[in-house]
């Protein structure tokens, strides 16, 4: 790798950026363009590639390669850029209208297919670019624009979409921790295969502070867990508290109490291929449990972009076909 | 072998439908008939026709699986209308096929399969074989199941592998009756069971028993013999319309020295184009077989705007999908290939059968100012030489380009002259290279065809974006400004116009000035060039036109629509070609001559038609 020397200036793009004063998206860009001179990749090599919505105009704002597509298209629009050129790092930024709703058929075969890109979920649950109506993540109940007596509709978890899909690598981070964001955005770059990262993100106009009891600065001690692989499962403000399996599920105990000692805590291993342990810590939601930040899953498993290659380079070593001249004169032809 | 004193009488043409149940090898049957006559040196063209359900009932009429060859002497622009020959290997093969006859046509039947239960399958009341309704007709009801079954008594086969080989009982008659080369069948079966060698030998042993059954039993008295088409020299292949587009593709991703990338769902009648792509990782070629046709499209947007030649392949139903990213693709201003496989609509409608009725979709469904590039090819093989182009024009003006072609075109196969690749064009996309001076602007554009200059991920210092929002005319920043807007909008439709610089003049058949003036698009060439072509032999003041670009039109379109009584326009659909002329030379009064029957048409019947209006 040829090592450039690059710092956040060289990935600030001279547009201007038109999201709200507050909005979450600011930190969220920050903490990628501090993110992307740690990763050993020229950026002549980056492409950001979006769908619709607020989180969408993010290509405008890197100064790499860009494309902003169409609602819900980011997935399958970046699949044919790093599948068609797997030399590219690509990046997509989506929203959970964009990727949840109207994209989630492309999200999910994107993380079935493993194509190594990275998608950056600014989950704020709301659809901020169209004014406030409810998302396939709000909560049930939820009282917007077009639920004006709360929703009856259960949300998704893009968690369990992402486990259930099969997928190699998934992360959560609140917008509220440039230092965490900044860390696992260079763990998604590094991973080969779909990196899916959830970022709890606050909308200041149409459903701010939806993540407050997670991420406020009173509680989120308490509230967060931050996993790091091969590391004990200990969080709290007083960092005593842990979690253990009981049976089939997790239970959260304070160390020194009940007969808990620190051995009993479990440890967070990411890369175990069996995805139940991910699932359960993916799931988890207050006020049960802590909601789990950080890498939760990253596992290697056969890439699509790496696997079609392999194939391509073992069909030239071996075709006697080289060229067009060569397949059009092939097979059955006749000579009048 | 010694033939009987029979008469042989020569023919111009012959066409010969092979039709059974779906499993009864139908297709083999067309094929092997096909390609041992393309060796002898005849013109042809097939069409296959057969039901959209994979094994409908066994004897039924939906289950009814076809297969024309039409072959000739003379040049053969269509598979033909009505058979001269039928195989109809059950009844139900028979009455399906009954309407598409010529009048004193042989009709080769399975005389076994001509009994009560089959008879009721097929809806007959009384045995057609005994009741006297084939008696203008020629009808050779040979024990064909019985026959093979006792030819193959010794080889231990069980039964229903040696059904499998009745086709072959009825292609040995067909040899036969049309004077064809038993050696060059043998050799067709030898090739196709290369990998089960156990049924070269049944198959072979079975075709010749049909070929010595009527010889023997003396049940036809003339042969035919169509001599080979001295027109036709060269190196020739037999080609189906898919393949050729696919191999169109591939050739002017050679040509174009870019990498082809094809971002398809897999829909009838279009598949096949697909699944031929996929073959040819040899040749890098990538296929992506997306999860919708949405993803088809933005998979091959997506690789567009990282620099391949990128593709979509689909049909009605998935270019309704595909509208919104079409949009994208003409506002981003990248090359992209767009291949409509048209089949009988609306909604699924009849997705085997063949329709031309997507042109007003092509030509205008996007939301917006969204003018795009649309032509259609006009025979199977030209299949290759229109999406070669199509990459070409697409390719070197920055804009995406629609190729329609159809189910007959699609499924029909005919012969293709191979050319010699490295003749064709080269195909210069307007790429920049790396840094480019001053910084690259996206939108920056030639002045003469208005296209962009293509800046690609990798190259240093050109990093760009661009997307769905109007952008600012050269620098591509987002733009809400009012005038920019308009410029936009002129400057997108001004370049789809511009293409006409590479729009060849439209070719005219006939009298510049006269009575009676018939033109088409795509697929109906054949068809409307062989009434033409009838009409004008006989002396009949008529012209034709068949148009391959659509938008936009040669830039003699005009000149030559002008100077007739009458300008009849002859489509598969409710006239939609019609009216798109129609907006555009108001001066001209157009007739229409329509079709809805997901058919093509036949030639007697644009025959008759020219015919009324001539007399008239």
């Amino acid at each position: 790798m040829t090592e450039i020397k690059y710092t956040r200036k060289d990935f600030v793009s001279d547009q201007e950026v038109k999201w709200c004063a507050g909005c979450g998206d600011y930190s969220i860009l920050s903490a990628v363009t501090n993110a992307l001179p740690e990763i050993g990749i020229n950026k002549k090599d980056i492409v950001f590639v979006s769908g619709i919505g607020c989180s969408s105009r993010f290509p405008y704002y890197v100064d790499t390669y860009g494309i902003h597509g169409l609602h819900g298209r980011a997935a399958a629009l970046a699949s044919g850029v790093k599948v068609s050129h797997p030399h590219l790092s690509v990046w997509i930024a989506t929203g959970d209208g964009d990727s949840m709703a109207i994209g989630g058929n492309h999200f999910i075969h994107l993380i079935r297919r493993n194509i190594d890109v990275n998608l950056i979920l600014f989950n704020n649950e709301i659809y901020g670019l169209t004014k406030g109506q409810y998302s396939p993540t709000s909560p049930l109940g939820h009282v917007t624009k077009t639920s004006p007596h709360g929703t009856v509709e259960h949300p998704f978890k893009p968690a369990e979409l992402v486990m259930g899909s099969e997928g190699t690598f998934f992360a959560r981070v609140p917008d509220t921790n440039p230092k965490m964001m900044k860390e696992v955005f260079i763990e998604a770059a590094k991973h080969n295969g779909a990196s899916i990262v959830e970022v709890l993100q606050n909308c200041v106009i149409f459903n701010n502070n939806t993540h407050e009891e997670i991420t406020g600065k009173e509680v989120r001690d308490n509230n967060q867990i931050y996993l790091k692989h091969g590391e004990k499962m200990v969080f709290g403000a007083e960092n005593n508290k842990g979690l253990v399996l009981e049976g089939l599920k997790l239970k959260v105990v304070t160390i020194g109490e009940d007969g808990y000692t620190l051995d009993d805590i479990l440890v967070h291993n990411a890369k175990d291929k069996d995805a139940t342990m991910h699932y359960l810590l993916g799931r988890m939601s207050l006020p049960e449990y802590p909601v789990a930040m950080g890498v939760i899953r990253a596992v290697d498993a056969a890439v699509y972009n790496d696997e079609l290659e392999k194939q391509i380079a073992n069909a030239k070593a071996t075709s006697k076909i080289k060229n067009m001249n060569d397949l059009v004169n092939s097979g059955e032809t006749f000579v009048l | 072998m010694a033939t009987k004193a029979n008469n042989v009488v020569e023919v111009d043409k012959v066409v010969v439908k092979f039709a059974g149940d779906s499993g009864d090898g139908m297709q083999l049957s067309g094929t092997q008939f096909s390609d041992t006559s393309a060796i002898l040196g005849n013109d042809l063209a097939t069409f296959p026709d057969f039901p959209s359900e994979i094994r409908a009932p066994q004897g039924t009429l939906a289950g009814v699986s076809g297969f024309q060859v039409h072959i000739g002497h003379t040049d053969i622009y269509t598979s033909g209308d009505d058979a001269d020959v039928l195989v109809a290997m059950n009844p139900a093969a028979l009455r399906y096929n009954m309407s598409h006859l010529k009048t004193g046509s042989t009709i080769i039947v399975d005389g076994d399969l001509f009994e009560p239960k089959n008879l009721k399958k097929a809806g007959y009341e009384t045995n057609p074989l005994e009741d006297g309704s084939l008696s203008n007709y020629t009808v050779i009801a040979a024990p064909i199941t019985s026959q093979t079954r006792t030819i193959l008594k010794e080889t231990g086969l069980d039964v229903k592998t040696m059904d499998k080989s009745r086709n072959q009982f009825a292609i040995g008659i067909v040899f036969y009756l049309l004077n064809r080369d038993m050696e060059e069948g043998a050799k067709f079966l030898a090739q196709k069971f290369k990998k089960k060698p156990e049924l070269i030998e049944s198959n072979v042993l079975v075709m010749k028993g049909g070929h010595n059954y009527a010889h023997n039993l003396q049940l036809i008295h003339t042969t035919y013999r169509v001599n080979p088409n001295l027109t036709k020299k060269g190196k020739y292949r037999n080609i189906t319309g898919n393949v050729a587009t696919a191999w169109g593709l591939m050739a002017a991703a050679e040509r174009a020295n870019l990498p082809l990338f094809l971002g398809s769902y897999p829909i009838t009648p279009a598949t096949e184009i697909l699944a031929e792509l996929a073959k040819f990782k040899n040749l890098g070629v990538k296929t992506f077989q997306a999860e919708d046709e949405i993803a088809g499209v933005m998979s091959a947007i997506g690789a567009a705007y990282a620099g391949s030649l990128a593709a979509t392949s689909t049909a009605g139903p998935g270019l309704s999908l595909k509208s919104e990213a079409l949009g994208l693709a003409v506002m981003t201003e990248l090359p992209l290939v767009v291949v409509d496989v048209q089949r009988g609509g609306p909604s699924t409608g009849l997705p085997t059968k063949t329709e031309q009725s997507d042109l007003m979709q092509a030509l205008f469904g996007r939301n917006g100012e969204a003018p795009m590039i649309v032509m259609a090819a006009s025979s199977s093989s030209d299949c290759f030489h229109y999406a070669f182009h199509a990459a070409k024009i697409s390719l070197e003006h920055m804009t995406p380009v629609m190729l329609l072609t159809d189910s007959y075109l699609a499924n029909g196969s005919e012969l293709w002259q191979i050319p010699d690749i490295n003749n064709l064009p080269e195909i210069k996309a307007p790429l920049v290279g790396e840094n480019v001076e001053g910084g690259y602007k996206p939108y920056l554009r030639n002045e003469e065809s208005l296209a962009r200059y293509w800046a690609v991920p990798g190259q240093e210092g050109n990093q760009h974006r661009v997307g769905g929002l109007e952008k600012e005319d050269v620098t591509g920043s987002v733009s809400h400004n009012p005038h920019n807007h308009e410029k936009m909008v002129q400057l997108r439709a001004e370049k789809v116009k511009r293409a006409v610089a590479d729009v060849p003049n439209q070719e005219l058949n006939g009298p510049e000035k006269g009575k009676l003036l018939v033109i088409g698009w795509g697929s109906t060439k054949g068809a409307i060039f062989t009434a033409w072509k009838q009409l004008f032999d006989e002396g009949k003041d008529i012209a034709s036109a068949c148009f391959n670009y659509i938008m936009p039109l040669p830039a003699n379109t005009e000149e030559i629509l002008t100077g007739y009584d009458e300008v009849l326009v002859c489509e598969l659909n409710n006239g939609q070609f019609a009216n798109y002329l129609r907006m555009n030379f108001l001066h001209i009064k157009f007739t229409q001559f329509n079709k809805n029957q997901a058919q093509p048409f036949m030639v007697s019947e644009l025959v008759q038609k020219f015919n009324e209006i001539l007399e008239a």
